[in-house]
């Protein structure tokens, strides 16, 4: 069905808004009139562990899973998290990455090592990698929780879904007080990725 | 009809309502937690509650279908074990108002302690079984099995597995049928379950079965998709979306109704195809009753038994050459093992046992994390209330100085599941041990839900609330303290006092989880490296928002829980400062 059917796996840390851009995304591809499914898997820390998330929609869509190889698009957090899954993407495909390592308490306690040249890895996994510095720029338009709605800006320039629907997804999913700040975050991302 | 975004959980809570439920239990258990939640939620014409565990759910959900209601129990795939009884029972005594006990399983254990198929209880309770294979097949089978368990006097086992419960999809819905409650009628022949009543019942429920089997050849719930007469797929649940994915062009026997099997049609879609697959999540219990009846066909020759299948699992395995792109290894990437929250009020009482070289019998629930670097305090961790009775057992087997290097942990939730029982057991049996409970006031590992302790009930109304420190001194524990973990000297003070006396005690350690009553206050932890030492004592939290930078500590800003202040008291250089923004 990869012929007609998009893939893209968002990962990252548990509390950093994974699922609440999953979530913005499958509704933003529903309103776009498309068969649309969406998995998770609900772990067993509540905040900290890795967290992913497959989004699939198309004419007809059966496995809630993306095939390995297939991703059209990861959709990343953390840089770390980007490499763990990054063997879900299609030849080509692209890695949107927020910059910011995430370290482990495994790393922080010394026991790991955080591969510090994770970004060169990734490009040359990747047919295209744009990483970016997300913190930095939410807290610089005034929401520092606005990293999912700067890299969902930026998913929507690789993947085609109208820009009314990503708003009203938007809209109709983040907390009434910030669906300012967020709509400029999901702009600035547009911006970030080229448009 | 509506359509909505629903994940199976929804869409299976959304089923039953819509089929004339009247009375919903469970107890919570990923993947099955939003069931019950959803209907608490959206569908007030639900009677619905969270039970004590998941035997109580049974025997409760049994009772009102008795009783003429539709009812439905909740949970996941070992708490059918804990509710084995009732059910093995309730499938003898036969249903009045339809009856739903539904078992989400966990293949390749994203949650869980261990991986079992219950369709396995299918089988061993002579207990019809339908499984969904999608948000849609959810709703619609729900509905369907409400009937088939009036039809048939038959409580259904409604099988999900995490994939289905959690994955969204989009379903067409429609509104409630209200369905009368038949009423009460008593029938001890059937229901007075000695044996001489049980012996005919058993009998019964091998008929059930026979005319189940002939339901099953034409219901709507097994279908035939007709394609390629190359090859043919039997298939059910999740598996089957992987096989629509990797072998579009296959013939596809689709089963729904997975107990008992219909033979009539099996058979006939077996003779349409020249070679045979089946496919299956978990153990081969199609494949093994296919291959007994005398067909012929491949399944676990190629498919694995362990974990949780997906489509390149099932493409290599009945479609191998047919992959569209050239599947990569993964890379190697930093582990991120889960961990307690900043702020988990569960953390110093794992600190410090470790910091006194001891260890717990150990239970589950997120304080289950306190077994994973840096805490590393938890020696034994098997099911729901093994803590307490397994402290007891060690002192029996290995003596009261080995198990005194020991303390039972165990949640508040699970101390209600069935934790209670087992500190009876060690008051009645003499034993000395330490029972700590982390009571953090919500069961928070499944997602954070009301239990008999905390004062609510499920749809968040106050509930009569168990007194957990009265209770363990009404069933004869004498030495029962309260401490607040956030208070580092008296955990360690308390965990030292009394795992030193050979005497049985308790001590509830009280403090809400810290997504239960999330803080307004803008307050995190600063370090000043100028103080810091990198001794690492703060790092042996464990705590994730604390992170080793160069040459000291540094806290995350955003992760810091405001209220805690556990790097800022075990810091031996005052390094560490809680800053307050405006
Ligand atoms: C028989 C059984 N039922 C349900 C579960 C799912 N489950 C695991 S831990 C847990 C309860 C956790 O609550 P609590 O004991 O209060 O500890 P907390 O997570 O709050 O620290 C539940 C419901 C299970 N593992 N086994």
């Amino acid at each position: 069905m990869s012929e007609t059917t998009t893939n893209v796996l968002l990962c990252g840390v548990g509390g950093q808004g994974v699922l609440l851009a999953s979530e913005v995304l499958s509704a933003a591809a529903m309103l776009s009139g498309r068969d649309v499914k969406k998995s998770e898997v609900h772990g067993m820390a509540q905040r900290g562990g890795a967290v992913t998330s497959h989004v699939r929609w198309g004419e007809k869509v059966h496995s809630p899973l993306i095939e390995t190889g297939t991703a059209d698009v990861i959709l990343s957090f953390e840089p770390g998290e980007a490499l763990r899954w990054s063997h879900y993407l299609r030849p080509g495909g692209v890695i949107l990455t927020a910059k910011e390592p995430i370290y482990s308490v495994l790393v922080s306690s010394g026991a790991e090592t955080y591969p510090e040249d994770v970004l060169q890895r990734l490009e040359e996994r990747a047919g295209r990698l744009i990483p970016v510095d997300a913190l930095q720029e939410v807290t610089a338009l005034g929401n520092p929780r606005a990293v999912n709605i700067l890299l969902l800006g930026m998913l929507s320039v690789f993947v085609d879904i109208p820009a009314d629907h990503w708003k009203e997804a938007i809209q109709a999913r983040v907390p009434k007080k910030t669906i300012e700040s967020n709509l400029r975050a999901f702009e600035r991302g547009r911006e970030l990725a080229g448009s | 009809m509506a359509k909505a975004f629903l994940s199976g959980n929804e869409a299976l809570a959304q089923g039953v309502w819509e089929g004339g439920l009247h009375f919903a239990t469970g107890y919570p258990g990923t993947p099955s937690t939003e069931i019950l939640e959803t209907i608490a939620a959206r569908f007030p014409e639900v009677e619905c509650q969270w039970a004590v565990n998941e035997k109580v759910a049974v025997e409760v959900a049994g009772g009102a279908s008795f009783g003429g209601a539709r009812a439905m129990a909740t949970m996941k795939h070992v708490g059918l074990n804990v509710a084995a009884d009732p059910f093995f029972s309730l499938s003898f005594a036969g249903a009045s108002g339809g009856l739903l006990i539904v078992s989400a399983d966990d293949p390749g254990m994203h949650s869980s302690q261990n991986e079992q198929d219950n369709r396995y209880y299918a089988r061993a309770a002579r207990c019809p079984m339908v499984e969904p294979s999608s948000s849609q097949e959810a709703r619609d089978f729900a509905i369907q099995a409400l009937e088939i368990s009036e039809q048939f006097e038959a409580p259904i086992l409604f099988r999900m597995t995490t994939r289905i419960c959690h994955s969204k999809g989009i379903v067409e819905t429609g509104s409630r049928k209200e369905v009368p409650r038949k009423g009460y009628k008593p029938d001890p022949q059937a229901r007075v379950l000695m044996p001489s009543n049980a012996r005919k019942r058993h009998e019964w429920a091998l008929e059930r079965a026979r005319k189940l089997e002939e339901f099953g050849n034409t219901c709507s719930l097994n279908r035939w998709e007709k394609g390629s007469s190359k090859v043919g797929v039997v298939t059910s649940g999740v598996a089957y979306n992987y096989v629509k994915e990797v072998l579009p062009e296959a013939s596809v026997l689709k089963l729904g109704l997975t107990w008992p099997l219909p033979w009539g049609l099996i058979e006939e879609f077996a003779a349409s195809v020249e070679k045979l697959y089946v496919v299956e999540e978990g153990d081969p219990l199609l494949e093994k009753d296919l291959k007994a009846h005398g067909i012929r066909c491949t399944g676990k020759e190629v498919i694995p038994i362990t974990g949780e299948l997906n489509p390149e699992i099932v493409r290599r395995g009945i479609a191998p050459g047919s992959a569209r792109a050239q599947a990569r290894e993964p890379a190697p990437a930093p582990s991120r093992p889960p961990v307690l929250c900043p702020g988990c009020p569960h953390r110093p009482v794992f600190y410090w046992l470790r910091r006194m070289r001891k260890s717990t019998s150990g239970d589950i629930g997120c304080y289950t994390l306190g077994a994973i670097p840096p805490l590393s305090a938890m020696d034994t961790c098997i099911c729901m209330g093994a803590s307490i009775s397994g402290l007891e057992g060690l002192e029996k087997g290995a003596g009261p100085e080995a198990a005194s290097t020991l303390a039972a942990a165990i949640g508040d939730s699970t101390f209600i599941h069935s934790g209670i029982t087992g500190l009876v057991d060690m008051v009645y049996n003499r034993a000395t041990g330490t029972v700590l409970i982390l009571d953090n006031e919500i069961t928070a590992m499944t997602g954070r839900q009301e239990h008999p302790a905390t004062g609510r009930d499920i749809r968040g109304n106050p509930a009569p609330t168990v007194d957990i420190p009265a209770l363990c001194k009404a069933v004869g524990v004498e030495r029962v303290q309260v401490v607040d973990p956030y208070d580092m000297q008296a955990v360690r003070a308390a965990l030292k006092e009394e795992m030193a006396r050979r005497e049985l005690s308790v001590i509830v350690f009280r403090r809400p989880c810290v997504l239960k009553e999330r803080s307004r206050k803008k307050s995190y932890a600063v370090v000043d490296p100028e103080k810091c030492t990198d001794c690492g004592a703060c790092l042996r939290l464990g705590c994730p928002a604390i992170e080793h930078k160069e040459n000291h500590a540094w806290v995350n800003p955003l992760f810091c829980y405001p209220e805690c202040s556990m790097c800022v008291q075990v810091c031996p250089t005052k390094a560490i400062s809680k800053k307050t923004d405006q």
